[in-house]
């Protein structure tokens, strides 16, 4: 290649890249006339905007109307999460209700399938004695059993005092005696009583309307401050099963004497 | 789920019916009786427990008796034992806690008060 053909290849070359320089500003320029012109439009468009007062005034109101309905829509997911706060609240409240109630029945429950566990009378009456001890807080009580020959309630198990700490009382007198002739439970809002005649709670045991005897509460557990209502469910239960617990092993009691006494006849005859 | 094996230590079958009703409540729980102290103990030192319940006032032996040999054995040390009684006395409280009971409760119990104290001492959320 020639000296001469060199110098044309550079000088095309230095046109080229002069060429691709000159676009490249005028792109630039023609791009910074067009944001200028945005520039003015706009400050244009907020001096018209300032200066015109129904523009504002227009924006205001739109802003406020927004405004507004969002403070309704606060007040009424407030509202809802009150409502919600409520309701959660009443399902807890419900909820220790149930647990109350589901232990009550539970207590309830225990004690009559222990009560009708046996048909040994003494049995029954030491289930008599756990059941006043563990679930009602008895700590100084008695239970008496009606005999029908002498028409008195006699002392059969006590806690607290030996049996015969408690006086034999006749059917219709005394608070024991009365309570369960008329067959309604007594009770006082004392928590003990140092008089055996006079116990804090009596709860007559009958079946239908036949007295069966009395379970007389004299001094609650020094822990036990007041009867609940589970007591006086538990008082209204003892008083029917009980009752009838105590009149069943009676009758199984009798009928196996009697099946003896049978038995033995029958042998004497048969040897 | 976590098992967890509870010792009714307890005369009377009324409470230990009540509290087997209570302790079952718990996920996961095994309960196992015992009639008397000696009974109680026979239980506790043959087989592995997380909780036990005892009564203070049994025949055989009581509760004391038991909870003061039971913390004598280097494996039982750490079994949280809670102590049922109808034995509401200072006195008597300070006596159990003192042998190593680790909750004191009176009767009559509330289902609820037990299944907490249970909870906490098995470290259930």
């Amino acid at each position: 290649m020639s000296q001469r053909d060199d110098i044309f290849d550079r000088a095309n070359e230095f046109m080229n890249v002069f060429s691709r320089g000159a676009e490249f500003t005028k792109e630039l320029l023609e791009e910074n006339t067009r944001l200028r012109r945005q520039l003015i439009e706009l400050d244009t468009r907020d001096t018209d905007a300032a200066q015109d007062t129904g523009e504002w005034g227009k924006l205001r109101e739109q802003l406020l109307t927004r405004i507004e309905g969002l403070e309704v829509e606060k007040e009424d997911v407030m509202e809802r999460l009150r409502a919600l706060e409520e309701e959660n609240r009443q399902f807890a409240n419900r909820y220790v209700e149930v647990e109350e109630e589901n232990n009550n029945l539970a207590n309830l429950y225990v004690a009559s399938y222990q009560l009708h566990s046996t048909l040994d009378l003494s049995e029954v009456l030491k289930i008599i004695i756990e059941i006043v001890i563990n679930l009602v807080g008895a700590e100084i009580f008695c239970v008496y059993v009606y005999d029908e020959n002498s028409g008195m309630l006699e002392p059969v198990a006590s806690e607290g005092e030996q049996v015969p700490a408690f006086p034999s009382t006749p059917l219709g007198h005394g608070t024991v005696g009365r309570s369960v002739e008329l067959g309604e439970t007594y009770t006082t809002d004392q928590n003990a009583s140092a008089d055996y005649e006079s116990p804090i709670v009596s709860i007559p045991l009958c079946v239908e309307d036949q007295p069966i005897g009395s379970i007389a509460i004299f001094k609650l557990l020094a822990q036990k401050e007041q009867f609940t209502l589970l007591d006086h469910e538990l008082f209204t239960l003892l008083a029917g099963h009980a009752a009838t617990a105590i009149f069943a092993s009676q009758l199984h009691g009798q009928s196996e004497r009697k099946l003896n006494t049978i038995q033995g006849f029958i042998d004497l005859l048969t040897k | 789920m976590e098992r967890h094996r509870i010792l009714i230590v307890e005369d009377s079958p009324t409470m230990r019916q009540l509290l087997v009703f209570a302790l079952k409540r718990l996920k996961g729980s095994e309960i196992v009786e015992a009639q008397d102290g000696m009974d109680g103990l026979r239980k506790v030192t043959s087989d592995d427990f997380d909780l036990a319940l005892v009564d203070i006032n049994m025949p055989v032996m009581d509760g004391l008796k038991l909870i003061s040999l039971v913390r004598d054995e280097d494996s039982l040390k750490d079994m949280p034992i809670v102590v049922i009684t109808t034995e509401g006395a200072q006195e008597d409280r300070d006596r159990a806690l003192a042998l190593g009971a680790d909750e004191y409760l009176t009767k009559p119990i509330q289902a609820n008060r037990v299944l907490a104290v249970a909870k906490a001492l098995l470290k259930i959320e």
